[in-house]
């Protein structure tokens, strides 16, 4: 039994201050179970050793001349696509297999300034395109509850090395799901902020308007602890806004009476499977029981949140992905017989298939005759679904629906289907649309399977959501429970 | 009989000290790529932040041209692959640029006003430059000038020909000036132009197919690549063709356009507003204070030279055009307190002088007060107009102050009736012969015959005499 | 709406993207696979509704106008596939 390991992100905070153990113990007690099951997971692409053993000393150094901040000397790990100076920053694409980033991501530099130890990058879905990490040039990231099976997507590697406790606090990003998606299908606490929370600096884009910076960790206590650290307004991204951040710690405690919680009836049809409605209602009663008032709502527009997000997201993404063109950064063909060629196989050797899919895809949106039927048909719905969602909070606090339609399923199911893969993200997508935050914690196991419910809240409701989701753990044992047969390494 | 239809897009390089979207500097000539940041360089993550100074200057642009500003402004992508755009696509404004419909007003051959409607400014950046056979016959790309604040001016197809199309050039060239934003240089490329041409039968109202010269690159070759263009499509119309809507490229050493298909190949720009701006929102506020720095523009200084000095409208036309050259001739106006005979100089020899050695006026060895001494030394008598040409070219030569001159050369004007007297005596003495034709010829004839004894006298003075009195002193003794 | 082999051919030249053969054939039924499910919003009315660009509907902020980047050519063009001297190379560009 590896005691550090175990210990949540607060339980570290905690020992480190008080002294029990110092960084440079912490952090090679990690480095050490990541070199153990990394093998068996995938989920890190580079594992930053010499670095991370030398931001401990320095972390140690800190605690011993008081200067340390509450998370000086815990560790972290980074979605391969936060850009991380003189390291790998892959975004799990073979286009920037060789991309050593030139200079740090706001998220990092935030980071790096608390204290915090970084052990290394972590996969993904290639350029975060994808629900089932199946989609990285770097291999598939393995579920730790079952290695057949996928741990989610995009944010795979950070929710498998969280629910693995190869780290305690991993960055991720969701642009329709990528967090909280992974984190429900591994058994984590995932949370994506409100749009513009957290700045966009240095975290190499999917879809500008819908990419959100966030994290994944084992409670939603750690995940307030680590939240405090990343947002805020940074001048580098015009779309971060410029709110003062929550003393999300804090709010942890309020109690739940009086709170009232919103059950979209669309998430709540004859699709969702027993199972997975027999885990919701057993949330729901634990919410009942902490004096939590339940109440359906509509959300009359949230069926086309799927279509109009395939059309957005892609659209953004063609555009956003035409600067990996073989010249400045990534990855060149040999010997170009002219431009085109240059351009033509730089990027279709350098891209894997999803994402020239969605290329395509988004090209032909935009495209001359067809901008107003996709397009601009996505983005009025997009104003609807928006609207949807603030009517809906005028009659509650928070929202309520599963994460996922079902648990993690094995490596290979969809992976030849897109349009299945796509409604892996049927409860997601619509917060991403809104620009809602939206967090996915523990519902207990299916058949040994985690499953997960999301809670999604007005703008600038983190701290409420994380308050429900920490009562919640404080009256539940489901986040608690471990994958077997990984606990002893 | 063809009637061309032209419109005009004019790029201005804004001159703000950083870019459009990122911090780095906008310094041109500097060595390749070392003004290309995380943010010019397209890098995996960056995102942009829009200069406030380049929203100024657009705003101030708009006033200066009457014309609406778009209080709410949308930067959009427009995409396309080229290997001087680091992104794969530019960020401009389509559909809701900063300067919305305006008008400036150009002055035609004849002296007549014309009104030519401005359609829209908008804001974008600058592509970097590619520099043709670097190596092994590569390309290779220097991105310093990415990013840089770009002013995008549209006309409306209301130009009718090369000529008028350079008058709106010369027009807009001057309020860019005046207002300070730009340095306007052509042959560095901070003012670009293309030129949109047609051509239809006269009379006509229907619009032919256009083509669109890129990049023209001087006043004269906007001329000539329109005019060029003009009858190019003229030849083909009566030999039945068809024009052909493409981009075309002014070669001036051939003086022709040719087709440039390398741009044509696939112009599906698939514009999209840019997720990673917000709409900027221009209070009054901000337009206020754009309007209360504005400076005196052309057209107000013209109107006021006129009033003040009492030139000519076609001088003072030629005087403001050049916001320098303007600013030189009302100092030179009013140091002197001579207005038509400052504008005289200035158009005269001192712009005649500037053209020959392609100058600009800061260069000019001749101040203003130099100029004003010059003008003061004419008007009280001292210099004629012969011995003042001779102090402005030594003025030119740097040989020092008006009045160092005058004395250095013994210029000073020979007014003393006695001396004049004694050169007409001696003139009158030395050509018997013309004296006796004059004095024969009819009173309408004398006039012209006049100038004859004028010349000799004054090359005998060595210039110096007195115009006016060897004018009074022959007449008298030539009809006594 | 579908996807004829036409289209693909255009689109993915506006994207610069080379498809074999086969990956055509492929790619065309995966994506009109996916147009029939965008082509659900078809259903919506949304006559007079506003499109949103972002959620949460803030302005822009401008930046002051000052120099606050230096030269860092060689560490950028660490990165780079193929540079020298400072420029970036790419096969010639004919205009």
């Amino acid at each position: 039994m590896n005691e550090i390991t175990d210990l949540s992100l607060k339980a570290l905070s905690e020992g480190l201050q008080a002294k029990t153990f110092s960084s440079v113990e912490i952090t090679d007690a990690f480095l050490k179970r990541i070199g153990a099951l990394n093998a068996k997971t995938n989920a890190f692409i580079t594992v930053t050793e010499e670095a991370a053993r030398a931001h401990a000393v320095d972390a140690d150094a800190r605690h011993a001349k008081g200067q340390a901040g509450p998370l000086t000397g815990v560790p972290i790990a980074h979605k391969d696509l936060f850009c991380t100076e003189g390291v790998l920053t892959s975004c799990g694409s073979k286009m920037l297999a060789n991309f050593i980033a030139p200079y740090d991501a706001h998220v990092v530099t935030q980071c790096k300034t608390a204290g915090l130890v970084t052990l290394g990058k972590l996969n993904m879905d290639e350029f975060a395109m994808g629900s089932s990490n199946e989609n990285s040039v770097f291999g598939p990231v393995h579920n730790p509850w079952d290695l057949s099976r996928v741990p989610g997507g995009s944010s795979g590697g950070s929710a498998a090395a969280v629910a693995a406790s190869m780290t305690p606090l991993a960055t991720a990003t969701d642009t329709g799901g990528s967090i909280r998606q992974p984190a429900a299908l591994t058994g984590t606490s995932g949370l994506k902020p409100t749009y513009g929370r957290v700045s966009r600096y240095g975290m190499v884009a999917f879809a500008s308007s819908l990419d959100q910076g966030g994290l994944i960790a084992q409670t939603a206590e750690d995940i307030a602890l680590g939240l405090g650290v990343i947002a805020g307004h940074d001048v580098r991204d015009s779309t971060s806004a410029n709110v003062p951040v929550d003393d999300y710690a804090q709010e942890l405690e309020k109690p739940l009476t009086g709170m009232t919680i919103g059950l979209p009836e669309a998430f709540f049809d004859e699709r969702l499977n027993a199972s997975m409605g027999q885990r919701v209602d057993a949330v729901i009663e634990a919410f009942q029981a902490l004096g939590v008032q339940f109440k359906t709502v509509q959300l009359p527009h949230v069926a086309e949140a799927i279509p109009a997000y395939y059309v957005i997201a892609p659209a953004e993404a063609s555009s956003n992905l035409s600067r990996y063109d073989g010249v400045r950064f990534g990855h060149r063909a040999d010997n170009p017989t002219d431009l085109m060629d240059l351009y033509e196989r730089s990027r279709s050797e350098g891209f894997g298939s999803e994402v020239k899919r969605r290329i395509l895809i988004g090209t032909y949106a935009l495209s001359e005759g067809y901008f107003d039927a996709y397009y601009k048909k996505a983005q009025q719905i997009r104003r609807l679904i928006r609207d949807d969602y603030t009517q809906a909070f005028t009659e509650c606090d928070l929202l309520l629906s599963p994460t996922t339609p079902s648990t993690a399923f094995p490596i290979g199911e969809k992976s030849t289907d897109p349009v299945a893969m796509y409604l892996e993200d049927i409860y997601t997508v619509a917060t991403n649309l809104a620009g809602l935050p939206g967090g996915s914690f523990q519902a207990g196991l299916i058949d040994g399977l985690p499953a997960g419910y999301q809670l999604t809240g007005p703008a600038f409701s983190e701290g409420r959501i994380l308050n429900a989701a920490h009562q919640l753990q404080q009256a539940t044992d489901w986040h608690q429970a471990r994958p077997e047969g990984l606990t002893h390494v | 009989m063809y009637e061309a239809v032209i419109g005009l897009e004019v790029h201005v390089q804004l001159n703000t000290a950083s870019k459009i979207f990122s911090g780095s500097s906008t310094t041109f000539g500097s060595e390749p790529n070392t003004q290309a940041s995380l943010v010019d360089l397209g890098m995996p993550g960056v995102l942009p932040v829009p200069n406030a100074r380049a929203f100024e200057m657009a705003v101030k642009f708009g006033l200066a041209i009457h014309a609406e500003i778009g209080t709410t402004s949308v930067f959009d992508r427009k995409n396309y692959f080229y290997p001087d755009l680091p992104k794969g696509y530019q960020i401009s404004q389509f559909d809701l640029p900063i300067v919305g419909r305006g008008e400036v007003d150009i002055t035609l051959e004849n002296g007549d006003t014309k009104r030519i409607g401005v359609t829209r400014a908008h804001l974008e950046e600058d592509a970097g430059k590619s520099i043709h056979d670097a190596y092994d016959g590569m390309t290779g790309i220097d991105l310093n000038r990415a990013g840089t604040p770009l002013l995008e001016i549209v006309s409306e197809p209301e130009l009718r020909s090369a000529k008028e199309a350079v008058a709106y050039l010369r027009v807009i060239h001057s309020i860019i000036r005046y207002l300070d934003i730009s340095d306007g240089n052509m042959a560095e490329g901070s003012m670009r132009c293309d030129c949109n041409v047609s051509i239809r039968p006269e009379g006509s109202t229907a619009l032919g197919t256009r083509t669109e010269i890129k990049n023209v690159n001087s006043f004269r070759f906007v001329e000539k690549a329109i005019n060029t263009e003009i009858n190019r499509q003229i030849e083909i119309l009566e030999d039945g063709g068809r024009i052909i809507q493409e981009t075309r490229l002014y070669d001036p050493d051939r003086d022709e356009t040719r087709s440039m298909r390398s741009k044509e190949e696939a112009n599906d720009y698939r514009y999209f507003p840019d997720p990673d701006l917000l709409p900027v929102v221009i209070d009054e506020d901000f337009i206020q204070a754009c309007r209360d720095t504005l400076p005196e523009l052309p057209a107000a200084r013209k109107a006021r030279y006129i009033e003040r000095y009492g030139i000519t409208e076609y001088d003072a036309g030629v005087l403001v055009a050049d916001r320098d050259i303007a600013d030189y001739f009302s100092a030179v106006a009013e140091q002197s307190g001579e207005g038509k005979l400052a504008a005289n100089w200035v158009m005269g020899s001192v712009m005649a002088e500037l053209n020959q050695r392609s100058q600009s006026i800061h260069d000019c060895p001749v101040t203003t007060e130099h100029l004003s001494d010059l003008i003061g030394r004419i008007k009280d008598q001292t210099l004629n107009s012969k011995t003042a040409k001779i102090v402005f070219d030594a003025l030119l030569a740097n040989e020092g102050s008006v009045d160092d001159i005058i004395e250095a050369r013994g210029l000073v004007q020979v007014t003393d009736t006695g001396a004049i007297e004694a050169i007409v005596d001696s003139v009158m003495t030395e050509n018997p012969e013309q004296v006796e034709n004059y004095r024969q010829a009819p009173g309408d004839k004398q006039g012209k015959m006049l100038g004859f004894f004028v010349g000799q006298v004054m090359k005998k003075s060595g210039g110096k005499a007195n115009p006016q009195a060897v004018n009074e002193i022959l007449r008298s003794k030539l009809n006594a | 709406m579908s996807l004829s082999g036409d289209d693909l051919a255009r689109v993915a030249k506006l994207a610069r993207l080379g498809l074999t053969t086969e990956e055509k054939e492929a790619t065309a039924t995966q994506l009109n696979g996916i147009l029939a499910l965008i082509d659900r919003m078809q259903a919506v009315d949304t006559d007079s509704v506003e499109p949103l660009a972002h959620p949460l509907e803030l302005t822009q902020v401008l930046r002051a106008d000052e120099v606050t980047e230096h030269n860092q050519r060689d560490h950028y063009q660490r990165v780079a596939p193929h540079a020298q001297d400072g420029l970036y190379l790419v096969p010639r560009v004919v205009e």
